[in-house]
């Protein structure tokens, strides 16, 4: 029972209480850039769970054969590898996000989330544990990119996933998008604003 | 004169930072005080240099398409730019690791100030966004990958350094509500400059 807990609080923790993006400050990069719509963002956080969660696998999988001076540089082969497969998976499967996303497929690479994730924890546990990590904090990271995406896209462009939510008589009534939602500084103090809220209710992280 | 335009907008228009949003993670991290941050800045700055014409002359000489052709005539349909990926964050790895080996044998106290940064920079998005930007940019030759390199590091130098300043004040002068202290009002003030540099999107050079 105990270790049931154990694995639902690996998965459930980076929801909210250890959210990689707005508590642990990891992956903000492409957290920000791809975030002016929501079809992206939904894209990203897909992308991020599945190669963190195989990542972690892997790399729990031969933690111990890795030898440990080296250890930084196959950690990034291995998940240089993953993106790539899905890199080439979008490319042939969903093109025109792929062309949106460009340059931030191939910087989950460098996210912070992953190498931190397997150095913190994929490198000292096993397999099935690593595999609920990896799947959580890829979770808590795409729900705060989903967040903030709906909220640029709907106060941006009126639209969500493309779709017209605004309707037409509020523009009658003379309601006009805010362009400043869609530029990229508005990512950064829209996860201001949530850290803000979440830190009010989470006492416990204010510094 | 276009290498020294393209130098300019590098650091300016097309500001990692504010524009783009790379290497955010150490961006917030590191820039508690103005002298590690330029310490960090420099070292991206180097890694930047460094590492932009390898990628560009593996890219145009190995992984593009067509690009093994100088092997001969029948290399020449050959597209390795599904290797891209892998190749470029080896390089970066491998830099890192080769430039801290360097530094610490020749300059003691350079690496004294700057050894505790150099493992950062294997994972730092702007180097490897730098190498993907000019994938996608197809520039010309090496020495303009060197220029744009040189004019994104110095755009990142001038960022962490310009926030590391605010956050010292900030730290000391000013009363910000509680939740919003320390990595919130970062980025609320990163934000805010982000506006401020959009102002030179207008300008053609």
């Amino acid at each position: 029972m105990a270790r049931k807990n154990k694995s639902l609080s690996v998965l459930f923790n980076p929801l909210s209480k250890d959210n990689p993006v707005i508590v642990q400050i990891l992956g903000i990069c492409s957290a920000l850039a791809v975030t002016a719509k929501l079809e992206p963002a939904i894209v990203m956080g897909i992308s991020v769970i599945a190669v963190m969660a195989f990542s972690n696998v892997i790399v729990s999988l031969m933690r111990n054969t890795i030898p440990n001076s080296i250890r930084i540089i196959v950690q990034l082969v291995i998940v240089a590898g993953l993106v790539a497969i899905v890199d080439q998976l979008l490319k042939a499967y969903a093109y025109d996000v792929s062309k949106q996303l460009s340059v931030f497929i191939g910087l989950i690479i460098t996210n912070c989330i992953l190498m931190g994730r397997l150095e913190a924890f994929a490198m000292s546990n096993k397999p099935w544990p690593s595999f609920l990590d990896g799947v959580g904090n890829g979770a808590g990271y795409a729900i705060i990119l989903i967040i903030v995406a709906f909220f640029r896209e709907l106060l941006g462009s009126g639209t969500l996933l493309g779709y017209q939510v605004i309707p037409q008589s509020f523009y009658d009534a003379g309601y006009s998008n805010n362009g400043l939602m869609i530029l990229p500084p508005m990512a950064l103090i829209t996860v201001a604003c949530i850290i803000w809220i979440h830190r009010s209710i989470n006492k416990d992280l204010q510094d | 004169m276009e290498d020294f335009n393209l130098f300019i907008r590098s650091i300016f228009v097309d500001n990692m930072i504010f524009a783009y949003f790379l290497g955010m993670c150490s961006f917030i991290a590191v820039s508690k005080n103005v002298k590690t941050a330029l310490g960090l800045g420099v070292a991206v700055t180097f890694m930047l240099v460094i590492t932009l014409p390898i990628n560009y002359l593996l890219e145009t000489y190995i992984l593009k398409d067509g690009a093994l052709s100088w092997l001969g005539p029948e290399y020449s349909n050959i597209d390795l730019s599904f290797l891209s990926l892998i190749m470029f964050i080896a390089v970066i790895a491998a830099m890192t690791q080769l430039v801290e080996m360097v530094v610490e044998k020749f300059s003691p106290s350079l690496y004294a100030t700057l050894g505790i940064f150099l493992p950062l920079i294997a994972v730092n998005c702007a180097i490897l966004g730098g190498s993907l930007f000019m994938q996608q940019r197809d520039f010309g030759s090496a020495w303009t990958a060197t220029c744009a390199g040189a004019g994104w590091g110095i755009s990142w130098l001038l960022a962490i350094v310009t926030i590391a300043a605010i956050r010292e004040r900030l730290a000391s002068y000013s009363n910000i509500p509680k939740p919003l202290r320390g990595i919130g009002i970062t980025f609320i003030i990163t934000g805010l400059m982000g506006i401020a540099f959009m102002s030179f999107l207008g300008i053609k050079i």
